[in-house]
């Protein structure tokens, strides 16, 4: 009886566990809309259904005309990165009540949850989903299902690898290029040698492989030095550890190239233990990217020399895309880069702290 | 602290004492390490003083770097191996934690700016409030485990997962920054001193569980419930209480380790501050050859042993070895350690060191 009683709490736990588990990732305190808030809209006929005739059940119900357009946002976990924050901030700004939409939302690190998260939108109708995939693969399904119900797919920050029919255009950044504008900055720098700390972010990840590989082809082209190329995996206690190890074995170097700013704060942590100068005028040259505000003000008080932009807002290029279609437009274009950035330290104003810190 | 399993039984020889001893597994590898970096390059041993960028004098170098880093670990080696003594599992959400702990300590000092001119209160008093809520959460996980028997794993996986979007909550999803300069002497150098402070701060941790341990009763009664709850039960103790004071105490640790871990950078990422610091930590505690299925431990072993894990993660740095694989060299480590550690091998090892026992040692 009691080894029952215990084995029923140790289930419940490990429900409980899943449920937190869920929970969080899915931080839905923000999604305005309940289960039953997006039923309705999704009632409501779809105003654009031309292309889609054959849609499904769910897109039969061409219920009482409200304006409103019901979206099914899919995001990464916000609290990830200051990138995502504010991702998931301008989108919800976006696409909130009023401005005219019914919106639910999911956010999540895993794209198993994502993937079911999408099901669920698809089976209560919502008439747009918005999508940034946790990983690339795994979803020509559930776009195909989209499809199906005559839901319109929109990727945002994130391609997936599926057929392009599957969904009408991402809205992605360009991170070979940050990558490249980064370089050619450096390269402008004119510096006597490249001596190069290369801190890399988790390998594998789009913003790491983009941003390295521009530095790579670089270093073997004009002949610049990598004294060290390591990931850090975006983590400044161990961007700070690499580069004491660098410090520590006595190897010259005078540029460090992170590829994102909490790396770079790392970096400076350790130069400044060690009394090395940095910044403008500075021994050693300091790259980062994501242009987090308070890495802005660093870029603007001198303690660093760059800082490549990764362009968070999407929100509004989306809402853009969703009004073109709605109108009966078709997109001319799969791929839609954002416009980015890169600040140099003796040019960055105050205005452009405000305005594209994160 | 004092190390009784070094029985002085049979009249074997000396290196069979040796082996037996529990600090031997630690003190070998450690020695491994040195041996091995003094012939590959004896420069990891340099050690310079010099100022770093406020014109403090700092001391730097190789093993700096792992007396700085180490002792972070070893402080939550001491909780972690008091949680393994009492449950026989270990505690994984130590990092999420320490995520929690940081957050509570900079919304405390913050308040609600996140970029404050002053500290809105004494950091002693942030700290204070931090350990009692990281001592809460220890409770939690106790209680799940001591009360209502889950494994230490599947219970302390709730907040290894919820723990950082805690924390993120915590500050409303922002990252708070504290420009006041003697915040960042817990995780830094205090002005005039060369030596790291976390080394200090273990010191002092170290200090007060080896009271604890001499004083009090908390080790007998630890390993008695560890070793068998029952019976432990019969005798008059209260499994439930030692082992919820167990994960308390590691909760009080965890704040200590967050408070250095905010203090480096005076602000906090809530996804990567500590990853996977409890991987570390349990390796420790393994590495001090404690027994990872509970009852008797070794504090001192466990302490050394997460020097010795530093050691080993500033050697693979030093090496140029990807970060990413790291895990990969710390997996191989495991495996040698269970193994050695397993009865069969330790009998067998016994059983052959009178003979080969020079040369082992040698090595």
């Amino acid at each position: 009886m009691k080894r029952k009683f215990v084995s029923a709490l140790v289930c419940a736990a490990m429900v409980a566990t899943m449920a937190v588990g869920c929970g969080g990732g899915n931080t839905e305190t923000n999604a305005p809309a309940s289960d039953a808030g997006t039923e309705a809209p999704a009632e409501t006929e779809a105003p654009a259904e031309t292309e889609a005739p054959d849609a499904g059940a769910d897109a039969e119900a061409p219920a009482a005309g409200g304006e409103t357009i019901s979206i099914g946002i899919i995001n990464n976990d916000p609290n990830e990165s200051g990138y995502r924050t504010a991702n998931v901030r301008n989108l919800e700004e976006t696409f909130s009540e009023a401005n005219g939409y019914a919106t639910q939302t999911f956010y999540g690190k895993e794209n198993d949850k994502q993937v079911e998260a999408a099901q669920k939108m698809i089976q209560d109708g919502v008439d747009y989903l918005l999508i940034s995939a946790a990983d690339v693969s795994g979803w020509d399904t559930v776009l195909q299902d989209a499809q199906d119900a005559g839901v319109r797919v929109l990727l945002y920050d994130r391609i997936v690898n599926a057929s392009e029919d599957l969904y009408e255009a991402g809205v992605v950044s360009d991170m070979a290029k940050e990558g490249e504008t980064a370089v050619a900055w450096l390269e402008k720098q004119g510096l006597e040698k490249y001596e190069i700390i290369h801190l890399q972010g988790q390998m594998g990840a789009a913003a790491q492989v983009g941003r390295s590989e521009a530095l790579t082809a670089a270093a073997e082209e004009k002949g610049w030095t990598l004294v060290t190329q390591q990931t850090a995996e975006w983590n400044a206690e161990k961007a700070q550890q690499i580069v004491q190890s660098v410090i520590d074995s006595g190897k010259s170097f005078n540029v460090i190239y992170a590829e994102n700013d909490d790396m770079a704060k790392g970096a400076v942590a350790a130069l400044d233990k060690a009394n090395i100068s940095h910044g403008v005028d500075g021994d050693v040259i300091i790259m980062g990217f994501d242009c987090n505000k308070w890495a802005l003000e660093e870029l603007k008080a001198g303690n660093w020399n760059y800082d490549g932009q990764c362009n968070p807002f999407q929100g509004e290029k989306l809402a853009e895309l969703i009004k073109k279609i709605e109108s009966g437009e078709t997109l001319s274009e799969k791929l839609i880069y954002m416009e980015e950035k890169g600040f140099d330290a003796k040019e960055i104003t105050q205005e452009d702290i405000d305005n594209f810190g994160i | 602290m004092e190390n009784n399993h070094a029985k002085q039984s049979k009249g074997s020889s000396f290196f069979a004492d040796l082996t037996r001893n529990q600090l031997f597994i630690p003190m070998a590898a450690l020695l491994l390490l040195l041996v091995f970096n003094l012939i590959m390059d004896p420069g990891f041993f340099k050690i310079t003083l010099g100022y770093n960028s406020a014109g403090h004098p700092v001391l730097s170098g190789f093993l700096i770097t792992i007396l700085d880093y180490g002792s972070e670990l070893a402080i939550l080696a001491i909780g972690m191996t008091l949680v393994t003594a009492a449950t026989g599992g270990q505690d994984i959400s130590v990092g999420a934690a320490i995520a929690i702990s940081g957050s509570v300590l900079l919304r405390m000092l913050c308040g609600t700016n996140t970029r404050p001119e002053t500290l809105v209160m004494p950091v002693l008093l942030a700290f204070v409030i931090t350990c009692v809520v990281a001592m809460l959460f220890g409770a939690f996980n106790g209680t799940l485990v001591a009360v209502f028997g889950i494994q230490p794993m599947i219970a302390t996986l709730i907040l290894y997962t919820a723990g950082r979007s805690i924390a993120a909550w915590v500050n409303n999803n922002e990252l708070p920054i504290i420009s006041e300069p003697s915040f960042a002497y817990y995780g830094g150098f205090i002005p005039g001193c060369p030596i790291p402070t976390p080394f200090f701060i273990a010191v002092l941790c170290v200090a007060v569980i080896a009271l604890v341990l001499k004083f009090t009763t908390l080790r007998l009664y630890t390993q008695a419930v560890g070793i068998n709850e029952y019976s432990a039960k019969l005798n008059g103790l209260n499994p439930v209480f030692i082992k919820i004071l167990s994960f308390v105490i590691l909760g009080l640790c965890v704040a200590v380790v967050g408070l250095i871990k905010v203090s480096r950078f005076s602000s906090i990422n809530y996804s990567v501050i500590a990853k996977d610091i409890e991987m570390d930590a349990i390796l420790a505690v393994a590495l001090g050859g404690n027994a990872l299925s509970g009852g008797k431990f070794n504090m001192t072993a466990s302490i050394i042993g997460a020097y010795v894990i530093q050691c080993l993660t500033t050697t693979l740095y030093k090496f140029d070895v990807q970060a990413d694989a790291l895990p990969a060299y710390k997996a191989v480590v495991v495996i040698a350690l269970v193994v050695l550690s397993a009865p069969i091998v330790r009998e067998k090892l016994a059983a052959l060191m009178p003979k080969s026992g020079s040369r082992e040692v040698a090595k």
